[in-house]
């Protein structure tokens, strides 16, 4: 064991992600093969559906929107060695400022009420890290615990605000009101045909700045090697003077923002009103986009337009296959983060050995020559 | 100018999205479609009524039509302009949760009919069928009462809306009517759709209603009230479905089934929608018309004695002629009877 060597860096970051994925996709395949379907002819509905027209590439662009912050709020946290499992309730309950901006500010200007929107929902899905973060940072409490129980209270908490405190009037589901003018945020297809009917607007751009964004943040700035320090070796950055407890608060709040910034795509650019479970499990595929991504904001952005694909072209599937009920469709997406996610070392350790062997088969010829 | 902007690009997306439905699903134009809530087709109650009328539908004319699950609240609006934009009409959405989306739709397809089945929805190209579930619940109540030997009788709705309140209140009227003095365990599986789709929880409220005392619950959930019927046949105790006839599921322990008939609603909006009949507007289904009933079959017909049947259609003929009025609670938010 101890003689293999790690993988050379293009299989790392594109050989095992591509095995992963093939992987996945042949299972998924007979998956579709055993409820009586084509599997090829899925794959093509799938992958037009995603990609093939304005409408639906724009809802491709949408979905991966959200996955890019989610996929950020694992990340920020990883590179600090916090397992952020809570960027579904930070986004939820970050809803509430998205929200509460939108309809105060409605009959102002979407140029105030974006900022605004999004400091308001940042700061809410920042508390809701920040907590998790102090209570590891101070108590030592395990951020998958408390991250995970504090997805539960966001959930019934915004149960109880949508029925008891910010319900429609004369609304039998537990919404809030509509916003009708500046709070809707602006949409692309108000500039481009092209998109048809699909809700991808301004937050795609600020999803691609946070992407820069990070980038900087993480290899350029004093903080981010505080960050990745304290995450690859906390005793080492603690000897070296770095506040371990302040790097943890830090890193799980701006996560917590990042997650938020959902809301503000969902509820002012898609929906225009709160709803329950609006985050629809953006935030719990938001970990495997930062895994397959690699914690990299490259790897995060191409794995973000992947799964925005495989919702998009799910719900295609879906309509166009009625054998393909919305169950199957979460069955197929799961294989994929099944494959790409958790068994992602499935092939990382054959492969290890594969190309130890390639080395070793090189290295008596090298001698040959010399001798 | 922005009109004009909007109206060239809704054409062409409906032309993109017209060919699109063609080239992967055969001939989409003018089929009618319809679109489930959270509780799903098979949900043996309200969503797979709707489902039976369309199927019926397509039965007698032999056409076919379109339909889709809704798989989270978040997606209402994309399916609805999905299937107008790809040539579908009528869409028909069943439930009441329906009604925002609908709103910003409908209005953006003003070519196109929908169908709303338990919601109000006011514009021009959108029909609103409700139903008069407090009469239909006012029936069963009173042979729950009649049956109920105990003078305890339950209920358990599924998200606790006025809607289901107005099950309840019905329910409550009709045992009132019977025994004044029953008493009627009210209790909801939850405040969100999600209580649509728990029988867990339902079950488990049903058997706390009868550990104090009830000896009949009626279960107006959804999908959810498959538990109350299970834990009823447990116990050996007596339950009552709703909206599709239930009877069947736990023969002998459902006493009866509340009929809504989301059947005949949706099958009407099929039929006028491809007919060229299309009325919009306000649709009310009541005992009067057949929109709401009791079931009896061969099922349950050991458990209802000729007394009680006489009875119950007396009091049916009553409501019909305006002799009883059952009070609905959407109109006041509150309910003189339980």
């Amino acid at each position: 064991m101890s003689v293999r060597k790690p993988l050379p860096r293009w299989a790392d970051i594109a050989l095992i992600p591509a095995l992963n994925l093939t992987l996945a996709f042949v299972i998924s395949g007979l998956v579709v093969l055993m409820v009586g379907e084509n599997p090829f002819e899925a794959m093509k509905i799938l992958l037009y559906g995603a990609f093939g027209y304005g409408e639906g590439f724009g809802y491709t662009l949408h979905f991966a929107t959200n996955f890019v912050f989610a996929g950020l709020a694992f990340s920020i946290a990883s590179h600090a060695g916090q397992f952020n499992i809570g960027a579904e309730g930070q986004a939820y309950i970050a809803g509430l400022g998205a929200i509460l901006v939108g309809l105060a500010l409605d009959q102002t200007h979407w140029l105030l009420v974006l900022p605004l929107a999004m400091l308001a929902a940042g700061a809410i899905g920042g508390l809701w890290g920040f907590v998790p973060g102090y209570l590891a940072a101070k108590r030592g409490s395990h951020v998958v615990i408390t991250t995970i129980m504090f997805n539960f209270i966001a959930a019934t908490f915004m149960v109880y605000m949508l029925n008891n405190v910010i319900k429609a009037k004369g609304q039998m589901s537990p919404e809030s009101e509509s916003v009708i003018n500046a709070g809707k945020i602006p949409q692309l297809r108000e500039f481009w045909d092209f998109f048809g009917y699909a809700p991808v607007n301004v937050m795609l751009f600020v999803a691609i700045l946070a992407l820069a964004g990070t980038y900087i943040l993480l290899w350029h700035t004093e903080l981010g090697y505080k960050i990745r320090t304290m995450g690859q070796n906390p005793k080492a950055a603690l000897y070296a003077g770095i506040s371990n407890s302040k790097i943890i608060m830090i890193s799980m709040t701006l996560a917590g923002a990042i997650a938020g910034m959902i809301a503000v795509n969902e509820v002012l650019g898609v929906q225009n009103r709160l709803v329950v479970d609006f985050v629809f499990g953006y935030g719990f595929v938001g970990i495997a986009v930062g895994l397959m991504g690699r914690n990299h904001p490259i790897g995060i952005a191409l794995a973000a337009i992947l799964f925005g694909a495989l919702y998009q072209g799910g719900l295609e599937l879906a309509f166009y296959m009625p054998a393909i009920t919305r169950e199957m469709i979460i069955v197929i997406q799961a294989l994929v983060i099944l494959f790409t996610g958790a068994m992602e070392g499935l092939f990382r350790a054959p492969l290890e050995t594969f190309f130890t062997m390639l080395d070793l088969n090189k290295k008596p010829k090298t001698q040959k020559q010399e001798g | 100018m922005k009109t004009n902007k909007n109206k060239s690009f809704r054409l062409s997306v409906l032309a993109g999205g017209v060919a699109l439905g063609a080239m992967l699903a055969g001939s989409a134009l003018a089929e009618p479609a319809i679109i489930y809530d959270l509780g799903g087709k098979f949900d043996k109650s309200f969503n797979e009524s709707a489902f039976n009328g369309a199927t019926g539908w397509a039965e007698k004319t032999g056409n076919s039509f379109r339909e889709i699950e809704l798989a989270n609240d978040a997606q209402r609006e994309q399916l609805l302009r999905k299937f107008a934009s790809t040539g579908s009409n009528p869409v028909v959405v069943a439930g009441f949760s329906w009604a925002a989306a609908l709103t910003k739709v409908a209005a953006e397809f003003p070519d196109t009919n929908f169908a709303i089945i338990d919601m109000v929805v006011d514009l021009p190209n959108v029909r609103s069928v409700v139903f008069n579930e407090h009469e239909g619940s006012y029936l069963v109540g009173a042979l729950a009462a009649m049956k109920s030997e105990t003078g305890k009788v339950g209920f358990v709705g599924g998200m606790d809306i006025p809607l289901i309140r107005k099950f309840y209140c019905g329910y409550a009227q009709g045992a009132e009517a019977v025994n004044a003095d029953i008493e009627v365990f009210e209790n909801y599986t939850g405040t969100t759709p999600a209580a649509w789709n728990d029988p867990v929880t339902a079950g488990e409220l049903a058997k706390a209603s009868f550990s104090k005392g009830a000896d009949v619950i009626y279960a107006a959930a959804g999908g959810s009230g498959l538990g109350v019927l299970q834990a009823a046949a447990d116990a050996g105790k007596f339950s009552i479905g709703v909206d599709s006839n239930q009877n069947y599921i736990q023969p002998g322990s459902v006493l009866t089934s509340m009929l809504k008939r989301v059947d005949v609603a949706v099958a009407s909006a099929f039929e006028d929608g491809t007919t060229g009949n299309w009325t919009s507007g306000f649709n009310v289904m009541g005992l009067a018309n057949g929109g709401v009933g009791w079931a009896l079959d061969e099922n349950n017909a050991d458990l209802i004695t000729d007394e009680m049947k006489a009875k119950v259609e007396e009091l049916s003929a009553k409501i019909q002629s305006g002799e009883i009025v059952v009070h609905d609670y959407t109109t006041t938010s509150s309910c003189p009877a339980g």
